[in-house]
């Protein structure tokens, strides 16, 4: 089990290889479908002009990105009256629907990693080549088991995105993830989907 | 009429924080399948350590609490009217005390309404009038990330030469399987309905997965299909989160339906590995959960 300690190094990230499980500590940031859309149309591709808080969350979440990492969790949150926010339930949600947008996101924050479930596309793994960054999965589902290593809710950014899709900035402690993406061009995913394309191949021509 | 509040507000809880327990079964069993030390044995041992943690501190298995859906079956003289307000009261109170998540999104307006109400099908409710004096309802919470990777085929389907009879059911089934990989949290449990319109289709598609997970389909032809879908989903290798391994599916429930000469859809609904489905049973004071 490789320890990792946010911020990440490209020397640390460089060193990880498909097939590592990794403990993750620090302070990282959720962030999934509304939070890409709001990063690449406002600050990256700039198709609109920032607006309310925008330019504030964009300052106070550069350094967060910065060899840091991203959560793709849409987590359940108690405390919400009196924001004593405590995750309850913080699992991974399903990464593939970033695709179209993490590298930018990557290339632009140097974001380091990646975390979330499902495992992503070329575009992505080309972004953990050049950054260079990893793509962490998590267990799909395990949300109560995730929730206990999340210790701390230091912040919520977009609450107005609603609950799920809100950026919350946690601290973590051994937040255990597996390497299914790493820098040097390597992915589980698509070695299974070629692997499983082949083999369906064959039962449909039985 | 009776105030069902509380009752509906437990079962909603244990659907979201206890799993059931032939659902538990099928996964350690699946575990004993994966080779020692492998990530897919990794991953099923966190699953299964989760779960055992979610039913303790009665917290959600899995934060995407989905969408509520709910069957409803009752006797004469129950009014679906007031049963529909109770049961959304219980989704708003199981959203206030975090055993769901405000899901209720307006896709026009990208609100989030955050107390799980959203439209007439949020959350869902069929009723269905029945004889006798219990008053059953059924719920699932189904996340995103599995019900998007269901799929609808209409036969023939020329890519992958599946025509209109069984054998072409089983190719587009393996197909929705491959291409659903890991990210409906493998594995997963499917529902398929053979025919209807694209509507029934799916819905039926749901139904299926309230099955017990160990049962026998009772059209024989079918039940063969569901072995066969059941060992051959399993060779396809994608195993435990799309890591590779044995286990891919956990069960395979089929049904058929009756269709338009025109149409032969086949709707495959994936069910993640967190099989959440409760029942509640109501006989004039006596509630059971099952």
């Amino acid at each position: 089990m490789e320890k990792l300690q946010l911020p990440l190094t490209a020397e640390s990230v460089r060193s990880l290889k498909v097939g590592d499980p990794v403990s993750i500590s620090g302070v990282m940031l959720t962030g999934r479908d509304a939070a890409h859309k709001w990063m690449i149309d406002t600050f990256i591709r700039k198709t609109r002009q920032p607006e309310g808080d925008d330019l504030q969350v964009y300052e106070a979440i550069k350094p967060l990105m910065a060899g840091g990492a991203i959560y793709h969790c849409g987590p359940v949150v108690a405390g919400l009256e009196d924001k004593h926010y405590r995750f309850v339930a913080a699992g991974p949600t399903t990464s593939t629907r970033e695709e179209p947008y993490q590298s930018e996101v990557m290339e632009h924050f140097s974001l380091r990693a990646v975390i979330g479930k499902g495992g992503m596309g070329p575009k992505t793994l080309a972004a953990c080549e050049k950054v260079p960054a990893v793509y962490l999965h998590a267990i799909g589902g395990a949300a109560s088991l995730i929730a206990q290593s999340v210790r701390k809710v230091l912040n919520v950014h977009k609450l107005n995105f609603g609950v799920p899709e809100a950026m919350w900035v946690i601290e973590v402690e051994d937040f255990p993830a597996v390497v299914t993406m790493d820098s040097h061009g390597e992915s589980l995913h698509a070695e299974i989907e070629t692997r499983s394309a082949q083999k369906l191949e064959a039962l449909l021509r039985t | 009429m009776q105030d069902l509040r509380d009752a509906l507000l437990e079962l909603i809880r244990r659907t979201s924080t206890d799993l059931p327990a032939d659902v538990q079964a099928a996964i350690e069993q699946a575990r004993e399948v994966e080779s020692g030390g492998s990530a897919a044995q990794g991953a099923l041992d966190s699953i299964l350590e989760n779960v055992a943690l979610a039913r303790e501190n009665s917290t959600p298995i899995c934060q995407d609490t989905g969408t509520p859906i709910f069957y409803v079956q009752y006797p004469p003289g129950w009014s679906t009217r007031e049963l529909k307000t109770q049961i959304r009261d219980a989704v708003v109170a199981a959203t206030e005390q975090a055993y769901l998540r405000p899901n209720a999104v307006d896709a026009v307006r990208g609100t989030n309404s955050g107390n799980n109400l959203g439209d007439d099908a949020f959350p869902t409710i069929h009723f269905e009038e029945v004889r006798g004096s219990e008053l059953i309802v059924d719920l699932i919470l189904k996340g995103g990330g599995c019900e998007n990777v269901g799929a609808q085929y209409s036969l023939p389907d020329s890519r992958l030469g599946a025509g209109r009879d069984l054998e072409g059911v089983r190719k587009v089934v393996l197909d929705a399987v491959q291409r659903a990989q890991g990210k409906g949290c493998a594995p997963g449990v499917l529902g398929v309905a053979i025919g209807g319109d694209r509507g029934s289709s799916y819905y039926a598609s749901k139904e299926a997965l309230f099955r017990p997970m160990v049962d026998d389909n009772p059209d024989p032809e079918l039940g063969a299909l569901e072995q066969r879908l059941y060992e051959e989903a399993n060779q396809l290798g994608i195993g435990p989160m799309g890591f590779g391994g044995e286990t891919t599916v956990l069960g395979v429930k089929l049904r058929g339906m009756h269709r338009l000469p025109a149409s032969y859809f086949v709707s495959v609904s994936y069910m993640c590995w967190a099989h959440r489905r409760r029942r509640m049973t109501v006989q004039a004071d006596s509630i059971h959960y099952s």
